[in-house]
């Protein structure tokens, strides 16, 4: 049990904790701030507009549906699939287990695009469907909300299955094992044992899924057809002038956002349990000769699923533009979709911008949101709580609307409200891809903090070190691991970044994702998807170095948190 | 305790009988459980003993239907009947009670929701069963903590908690793993009698798990022991303690020192750095030939003066006060160490000492 005492705050810490809260209010509170101010600015004309237009309340009534469909089909993909995988044991698990989470590593919009390639009106499933079934019209099209759960279902299902995994490792198995002794039955004990005890877990994951979804741009964007949702709507607002409209939609989303966040982590905090015993794993084998047969088989489907959109991808990367019409399969293939990015200047440009980007956005991430955790978790600072609130703020509002609150507040020189012209320059990015990232790098950070015995500072000031020694040798390799985590899971999202990039670029500085989507609306798919092959590399190359570097961190690691 | 609350308790006991039972892990040559024969009486307690890997918990995880083996047969005798197979019957419908280890409490529901599971299971009305939990949990004299949440309790009242659970569905067999094994020294000698006692008014069959002798001895009426998955011997805890079968038996049960003997008729030489003594051999004793081990107990031994009557000589390394009397530790000529019980003469740590045999029988095993 460690005692978290009452430790004056030294100046110097109470002065970076009121700096640290000084540029959150400006860059996450403020533009939201200034996006309400808006909606009021003509009264209340622009809500009545709101109100008593179809258009938006389609869009909001499209929102919940995309939003509560994606929880329930997430749900209906990952919870069985992750039983399946912790507790049972069948030929092709390894494959399966190390495939699960593939869909988590396409950018938004690559998803997006894999799935037009794969079962849009030409795609290769849906032509594949279509010439078996000797049918004149392809069997579905990929279009409306349904669409859009259905590409949520893939990359979102990820969070559910990884959320339950988790709470399945932790589940001590011997509870079922008294519950089937008492003479449960699997229903019973389904109901009154297993999925109680996994609430949590399903909660967290279940608010996951609902936040993303309702915040998703891509797909809707993409898919939509005459379906609405708000966080397209903003952008068909602002770009058609209409701010004040637009205003009020960030509005109504961002609150819808918040709402929703708060029931959740009420159901998630409502029934946490400490495990007795130890966690314990125990796959066995299945006693149905049937299901035994054919689960290797519902693997290897299953798999097939998960990659088809990836390879699907990579093997566009090299169609031949323009050459692809009616043929199941891209007839030509070549080598000149990659040649033409390396060899144009103007198609090189984005992606050189988004590793720029991103690079400056992580960097930032990282010194600001360790000053933040440090202050969080180890300090006394005055503000610390209202820090911590303020940090985890960006996590609620869906990106589209922290963009127009940038949009909103930064288009005008106007030093005295402390607003600067950034609107149209290269900086409004990764100002908004640092926002984006603030709180998922402060929890990492703070995650690797809380688990470090705080008296170890104190013990190292007490031998003479100063604050500044201290933090060097002692809190930053506590810090380390969540250092490492958060800052790579920001990479990532900042480098594939499509929702804010879409509401906030300029020709000049805009990244492979708006670049992507600019090629598909020229049907030059290659292109797009030599670019979407690039970003996987980037992702993939962020992942591996920060493996690397947790590696060499572990030792470190376990030195601290054995002290 | 009242009638009532005795009542709710009480169960029908059965037999339980494990024939030629094996059981092996993959990756690992030896069989965890190896053919393990062993028959509980109905209303027995017998115990398990043995050290960790021993089989011990298998072989209970099997009697559970938790684990089915790889060869040989369960059992369950209903008294009139035929024994019945339920080698393959799953756990859910055996409808033997068990306590887990860690007992196994469902941390999100209230202590009488705990034990009225089973009950929920076999379809009880909500209030019934509730009542039936609230009458088992003042058996186990826990009725003022029914509507507490179990992670409150402390691990002796958990422990109850899942000893009414396991005992309220009237169970024929009962299964105890390690039951006591997670409460501090003090609270396991008086959790020993009160086990024994709610066991023995419930009349169940128990079959329990541990690996501490003391525990065994306090509680069960046979033991069992085990090494490596095989059955060394199943006896009352005083056959093993006075005639241990075999060198495991009567190095894990009390304390022994064994030394290498010959037997002469009915009666057992020792012979150490050239003195020789005799004792006769317990009656129940092996009569193996070949090599053969006394079993000295610190009661089998005296201590005496260092001249006069034959005795061997040693150092006194160590004493101890057990209670009643005092238990020297005393390094003999030839390097064994051996216990004795002290007869009121003061010895001093460092001293010569001589050690000759106490008009007891002495056991014997091979070596």
């Amino acid at each position: 049990m460690i005692l978290r005492r009452a430790r004056a705050a030294g100046w110097g810490v109470s002065v970076t904790a009121l700096g640290l809260l000084a540029l959150l209010l400006w860059s996450v509170v403020y533009p939201n701030v200034a996006v309400i101010v808006g909606s009021f600015e003509r009264g209340l004309a622009d809500w009545k507009e709101f109100a008593s237009s179809p258009a938006d309340l389609d869009a909001l009534r499209g929102t919940v549906i995309v939003a509560i469909g994606s929880v329930v089909a997430a749900l209906l993909v990952g919870v069985p699939l992750a039983f399946l995988l912790t507790r049972t044991e069948f030929r092709g698990r390894r494959v399966l287990s190390g495939v699960a989470t593939l869909p988590a590593a396409l950018p938004p919009l690559v998803g997006v695009l894999a799935f037009l390639f794969l079962y849009g009106e030409s795609g290769v499933v849906t032509r594949v469907v279509q010439r078996m079934l000797g049918m004149r019209e392809p069997p579905w099209t990929l279009s409306g909300l349904t669409a859009v759960i259905f590409v949520h279902a893939y990359t979102m299902y990820v969070y559910v299955f990884l959320f339950v995994s988790a709470g399945l490792e932790r589940y001590d198995t011997t509870l079922d094992e008294a519950a089937t002794g008492l003479g449960a039955s699997r229903a019973l004990l389904l109901r009154r044992i297993t999925l109680p005890l996994l609430t949590p877990s399903l909660a967290g994951a279940m608010l996951l899924v609902f936040m993303s979804a309702l915040g998703s741009f891509s797909a809707p964007y993409v898919f939509g057809g005459g379906a609405r949702v708000l966080a397209t709507q903003i952008l068909v607002s602002k770009l058609n002038g209409a701010l004040g409209l637009a205003y009020v939609e960030t509005t109504v989303l961002a609150v819808t956002a918040v709402l929703a966040l708060l029931l959740l982590r009420w159901l998630e905090g409502r029934r946490r349990y400490a495990m007795a015993g130890k966690g314990r794993i125990t796959r066995s084998g299945l006693r149905s000769p049937v299901a035994r047969a054919l689960l290797p088989a519902f693997a290897a489907a299953t798999v097939i699923l998960l990659v088809l959109p990836h390879a699907m991808v990579v093997l566009v990367s090299f169609a031949r533009d323009g050459a692809w019409t009616t043929q199941l399969l891209p007839p030509e293939y070549t080598l000149d979709n990659y040649r033409q990015l390396a060899m144009e200047r103007e198609l090189w440009r984005p992606i050189t911008n988004s590793v720029w980007m991103s690079v400056l956005a992580t960097a930032a991430n990282a010194v600001v949101c360790f000053a933040i955790a440090y202050v969080v978790v180890l300090s006394q600072a005055p503000g610390r709580r209202m820090l911590a609130l303020l940090a985890a703020l960006p996590w609620a509002i869906p990106a589209t609307a922290i963009a127009l609150g940038l949009a909103a507040t930064f288009d005008r020189n106007a030093p005295l409200q402390l607003r600067f012209l950034l609107v149209g320059t290269f900086w409004i990015l990764p100002l908004a891809y640092f926002i984006r990232n603030i709180p998922i790098v402060t929890s990492a950070i703070e995650g690797s903090l809380r688990q470090m015995d705080p008296t170890l500072e104190d013990a190292a000031r007490g031998l003479g070190a100063s604050r500044w020694l201290a933090l060097r040798r002692v809190v930053l390799p506590a810090a380390r691991p969540g250092l490492v985590a958060g800052t790579m899971l920001a990479g990532v999202a900042a480098v594939g970044e499509f929702v804010a990039s879409v509401v906030l670029y300029t020709h000049a500085n805009r990244p492979i994702s708006v670049e992507i989507l600019a090629q598909v609306r020229s049907l030059s798919f290659g292109t797009a998807a030599a670019y979407s092959v690039l970003l996987i590399l980037l992702v993939l190359l962020i992942t591996v170095g920060a493996r690397w570097l947790e590696g060499r961190a572990t030792d470190t690691e376990r030195t601290v948190n054995a002290a | 305790m009242t009638d009532t609350s005795d009542a709710v308790l009480h169960s029908a006991p059965g037999a339980l009988v494990l024939e030629h039972v094996t059981r092996r892990y993959p990756g690992n040559p030896d069989p965890s459980v190896d053919d393990l024969s062993l028959t509980i009486a109905p209303g027995e307690l017998l115990a398990l003993v043995g050290a960790s890997g021993s089989g011990k918990t298998t072989t209970l995880r099997i009697a559970a239907g938790y684990e089915t083996p790889d060869s040989g047969r369960v059992l369950l005798g209903d008294g009139a009947a035929a024994p019945r197979d339920i080698t393959r019957e799953s756990p859910q419908r055996r409808g033997f009670g068990m306590v887990f280890q860690h007992y196994a409490l469902f941390p999100h529901m209230r202590v009488e929701e705990n034990v009225a599971f089973g009950l929920e299971a076999r379809g009880v009305r909500r209030a019934d069963r509730l009542a039936r939990a609230r009458s088992a949990l003042d058996a186990v004299g826990l009725g003022g903590k029914s509507e507490r949440s179990v992670q409150a309790l402390s691990g002796g009242e958990q422990q109850r908690v899942a000893l009414a659970r396991a005992l309220v569905i009237q169970p024929r067999v009962l299964l105890l793993d390690e039951p006591l094994s997670n409460l501090d020294p003090t609270l396991r000698q008086s959790m020993r009698d009160e086990l024994r006692s709610t066991l023995r008014l419930s009349g169940v069959t128990a079959l329990f798990v541990t690996h501490d002798q003391e525990d065994a001895f306090a509680v069960a009426d046979r033991v069992a022991m085990l090494e490596r998955g095989r059955l060394l011997q199943v006896g009352t805890p005083e056959t093993l303690y006075h005639a241990p079968a075999t060198r495991a038996v009567a190095e894990f049960v009390g304390r022994a020192a064994l030394v290498s003997a010959e037997r002469v008729g009915d009666r057992v030489r020792i012979t150490i750095d050239g003195v020789a003594l005799e004792a006769r051999v317990r009656q129940e004793s092996a009569t193996a030939d070949g090599a053969l081990l006394a079993v000295l107990r610190p009661e089998s031994l005296v201590l005496s003066e260092t001249d006069g009557v034959p005795a061997w000589g040693g150092v006194v390394a160590g004493r101890r006060f057990a209670g009643g009397h005092v238990v020297y530790r005393v390094i003999l000529g030839n390097g064994a160490e051996v216990e004795v019980m002290g007869d009121g003469a003061a010895a001093r740590e460092g001293t010569r000492a001589g050690v000759r045999l106490a008009d007891v029988p002495v056991a014997v095993v091979p070596a």
